[in-house]
């Protein structure tokens, strides 16, 4: 099929995923909605870290740990000093230096 | 408009510009590679804005799937939308003209920075996410044209900066977790799927993992409205 064509076709259906839930409760938000809407953001936020490291094997070296010690790089720093920035940059940099000169 | 509160929503979607620059040329180098030059990379960021799903298109498009198998695939890739638009009704409800833009360009990494609700006190707190949303995707379609202009010629080794994404949601999380005394929901999230990608496999456990998600908070949703 034609790639423009089908680049329409994500398009379209992204745009209508992103939207739908805006149009079906246009009115008045149902209480289980507005209820998902509270708890859904931190569960769906534990999901996303784990999605991004869904493709470490702990089976094979080296063991997830560049990801895992990095990542507890983020959380130190997070809880530490509160700047998502500091957090983020420092957790990459050290996992950059980790997987290209340690492991 | 409110000069501080572009320059607030600036500071805000810093973390996301070094991702998305990097991942976007990712994309724009692959894109390029399957033989559709910059105008193309272009479009894509543009009009689809979706990262996994843009590089799940190339495949698409450079193999020549049919149109049924592109929209079920942008289903399954994207379904996750869904949540995250289901999860800011109340706070997008009023935005008025700033709002078809927040819903259409509610990325994971947006939704991250925006889901904790944060706004600065002075200002229109829409305006502000209007360009925190604005400048991340800015981020997104640089990257991507960049990608395709230089190609693989980088000076340097950006081996591992694709972690800036990883670290990104660890941070999102960690910061939530010290700002609810519930923790409920978060281990619900993070239990869940890590319960679904070791029954389901890395291939397809997301929507499980979202159908177990919003199961497990249904089930505990009259013990949650007394704590929140």
């Amino acid at each position: 099929m034609n790639a423009a064509v089908l680049i329409a076709v994500m398009a379209v259906v992204t745009v209508l995923l992103r939207f739908l839930p805006f149009l079906i409760f246009r009115k008045q938000t149902p209480a289980y909605i507005t209820y998902l809407g509270k708890v859904l953001p931190s569960a769906i936020i534990g999901m996303l870290v784990i999605y991004c490291l869904k493709d470490i094997s702990l089976a094979v070296p080296p063991y997830g740990l560049p990801e895992l010690i990095a990542a507890a790089c983020v959380v130190g720093l997070q809880a530490w000093k509160r700047n998502s920035l500091l957090s983020i940059l420092s957790g990459t940099l050290v996992y950059m230096v980790l997987i290209q000169t340690v492991f | 408009m409110n000069k501080s509160v572009v320059k607030q929503a600036f500071y805000k979607s810093l973390p996301v510009m070094a991702g998305y620059v990097v991942l976007g040329i990712g994309f724009g180098i692959l894109l390029r590679s399957a033989g559709y030059g910059v105008l193309w990379a272009f479009a894509m960021s543009a009009f689809i804005y979706a990262g996994s799903m843009q590089y799940v298109g190339v495949g698409l498009i450079s193999g020549g799937a049919s149109i049924l198998t592109t929209a079920f695939t942008t289903v399954m890739v994207n379904a996750r939308h869904l949540f995250y638009s289901i999860s800011m009704i109340d706070r997008y409800k009023n935005a008025g003209k700033y709002k078809p833009y927040l819903i259409f360009a509610l990325t994971d990494e947006t939704y991250s920075l925006l889901s904790d609700g944060h706004a600065p006190a002075e200002g229109d707190p829409n305006q502000y996410r209007f360009f925190v949303s604005l400048f991340d995707q800015c981020y997104w379609v640089t990257g991507s044209v960049l990608g395709s202009l230089l190609g693989a010629v980088l000076p340097f080794s950006t081996a591992g900066i694709e972690f800036s994404m990883t670290a990104l949601f660890i941070a999102s999380f960690t910061e939530q977790w010290l700002n609810t005394h519930d923790h409920v929901p978060a281990l619900t999230g993070l239990v869940g799927t890590l319960l679904c990608l070791v029954v389901f496999g890395p291939e397809r456990f997301l929507i499980p993992a979202m159908l177990l998600i919003t199961l497990a908070l249904t089930l505990l949703r009259k013990r949650e409205e007394r704590t929140i």
